[in-house]
Order: C-alpha cells, then sequence, then structure tokens
C-alpha cells in the first residue's frame, strides 16, 4: 500500500499540529524535517485548511494549528482530500474486466482496498498519536 | 456521566433484561433466546475461570455489557483473550464506559494467564473499530474467511 506524497505530508502535518493542540506549529520547521519545501507544504496546508483541519496564523513563521476533532477525524478522512484509495482502475482496466481473469485479478484487489479503507477509516488522529507515541517509546 | 459513577461487575440474571434492550438498541433485534443462552454458558460464578460475562452498572441501570473468553489454540494460535461482544447505551457513550469494561476484561483475561486480547469486527463497523483501535489495538495476523454455503462449487 502505498500513498501519495501529499497525502504523507497532510497526515505528518497534522499529526505535528494536533499533538499539541492550540499551539502554533511553525511550517518552515514541519517542512525542514520532513524534507519539502516550505512552497510545497503551503499547497498542503492550504488544503488542509479550506477542509476545515487546519488554522492558519499569518505572519513570521507562518504558523498553523489543528482544529479539527482529534477523536472524530480519521486517517481516511485526510487522505480522501488528496487521493481517492479505492479500486484505482489499472491502465487498460476496461479491456481486462471484460474477461474472467481479469474480473477475478479485480475481485481481489477490491477486497485488498476495501481492507485498506476499514483501516484507515477506524484510526483517528487521537488515536494515531497514540500509535506515534508507542513507537517513540520503543525506540532504543 | 462522570466516571466514577459506575462499576463494572459480573453479570446477574436480573440484568438480562436491560442487557437485551442494550443489545437491541445497537442491532435492532431482540434476541432474547439467545441472551439467556449466552448467560447460562457465560453468567455466573461457574463461567469465572475462562469466559467473563460483564455489566456496567450505574446507580440502579444497566449501562453496558462485556463478554469474552480464554480461547485455546485455535488453529495453532496460543491461548488468548477473545471479546465478542460489547454494548453501551447510546446515551452513556463517550463517558469511559467501554473502555473501563474492557480494562476489566482484560485483567480477567490476564488473571487466567493470557497476554494477548483479540476481537473480530464487521469491517464497516467503523464506531466499534474505532473503538478498539483507541484502546491501541492493532491488526491481528489472522484473516477472517467466509464462503457462501450454498455455492456447492467452490
Amino acid at each position: 500500500m502505498r500513498l501519495q506524497k501529499n497525502t504523507l505530508i497532510a497526515l505528518s502535518s497534522i499529526l505535528e499540529a494536533a499533538a499539541e493542540p492550540g499551539r502554533q506549529v511553525v511550517a518552515a520547521d514541519v517542512a525542514q524535517k520532513y524534507g519539502v519545501s516550505v512552497h510545497h507544504l503551503a499547497k498542503v496546508l492550504r488544503q488542509l485548511g479550506r477542509a476545515g483541519l487546519l488554522e492558519s496564523a499569518r505572519g513570521v513563521g507562518g504558523g498553523y494549528r489543528f482544529v479539527g476533532n482529534a477523536r472524530r477525524v480519521t486517517l481516511l478522512d485526510v487522505i480522501e482530500i488528496f487521493e481517492d484509495i479505492s479500486a484505482r482502475p489499472a491502465e487498460g482496466a476496461e479491456r481486462e474486466t471484460v474477461t474472467d481473469e481479469g474480473r477475478g485479478i479485480a475481485r481481489v484487489l477490491a477486497e485488498i482496498d476495501q481492507t485498506a479503507k476499514a483501516v484507515f477509516g477506524s484510526i483517528t488522529i487521537a488515536t494515531m498519536l497514540g500509535i506515534v507515541e508507542r513507537e517513540r517509546r520503543a525506540r532504543p | 456521566m462522570p466516571k466514577d459513577t459506575f462499576r463494572i461487575r459480573p453479570v446477574d440474571r436480573a440484568d438480562l433484561g436491560e442487557v437485551i434492550d442494550i443489545d437491541a438498541e445497537a442491532t435492532g433485534l431482540r434476541k432474547v433466546d439467545y441472551w439467556y443462552e449466552l448467560f447460562a454458558r457465560y453468567g455466573g460464578a461457574r463461567g469465572r475461570q475462562q469466559r467473563f460475562f460483564l455489566v456496567a452498572e450505574q446507580g440502579p441501570r444497566i449501562v453496558g455489557f462485556i463478554i469474552g473468553e480464554v480461547r485455546d489454540w485455535e488453529f495453532g494460535s496460543p491461548p488468548c483473550g477473545w471479546v465478542f461482544g460489547i454494548s453501551v447505551r447510546r446515551q452513556d457513550r463517550q463517558s469511559g464506559v467501554a473502555s473501563r469494561m474492557l480494562d476489566a476484561i482484560c485483567e480477567d483475561f490476564r488473571r487466567a494467564g493470557v497476554d494477548k486480547v483479540r476481537t473480530l469486527l464487521a469491517r464497516d463497523d467503523h464506531l466499534v473499530m474505532s473503538f478498539f483501535r483507541s484502546q491501541a489495538m492493532m491488526a491481528a495476523p489472522f484473516i477472517a474467511l467466509e464462503r457462501d454455503l450454498l455455492d456447492r462449487t467452490p
């Protein structure tokens, strides 16, 4: 399972901001931490702002803060702002699904997609912060 | 509802009416025979070693229930705790009832000598799956499979 770069940047940005509710996170710091340009990050943050998950602060530092409900917003909510992870037809898919083999393969791929959606849809930002914290504690 | 206003205890026969109501509120089905049969197998003192049926009680009301058991060596898996039923009255959700019930049954599982707890959920049951996720539960190394028995040509 792979997510697009912008989706990963969005998830990381949300987690950075939601980890300390109310605190302004400096966009430049996040850009540096995840190895993306401030310009690139700003585009992602604007999309998250339009979705009502982040609020930006103008001026020095260019900060932003999480304004969603961390116990309600799921990873799937964030992912779907940037990409559609449901059964993406591959190149030539129209041709493949007219064959029994193609339809069989499509059925297996749909099973994988449904499972991925169920996983992303069941993990809230608050739960994800718990997973991140456990990773932090497990680090030698 | 403040967290310290309810207590978790083993189910009594007298609780079953409310347990059935809580289940019916969530599922839309009143499964009276099912719950009495489940009580016979999981309720009372004889169920306390490997089988656990607990309720959350607030004053005179039952506000939630949880059921589980220790399962041994299913498909090579060492004994582990299984939760196969949990529900909280709609009006009493978001107040820690389910978390406290899960903590209590996990403690029972630990006393029974197991160190893992598992459950099985419908893939589209986001509400309950989100709850278990919030309790640090992750995907187990198993996949649930099924087959339509009306289809006789596998």
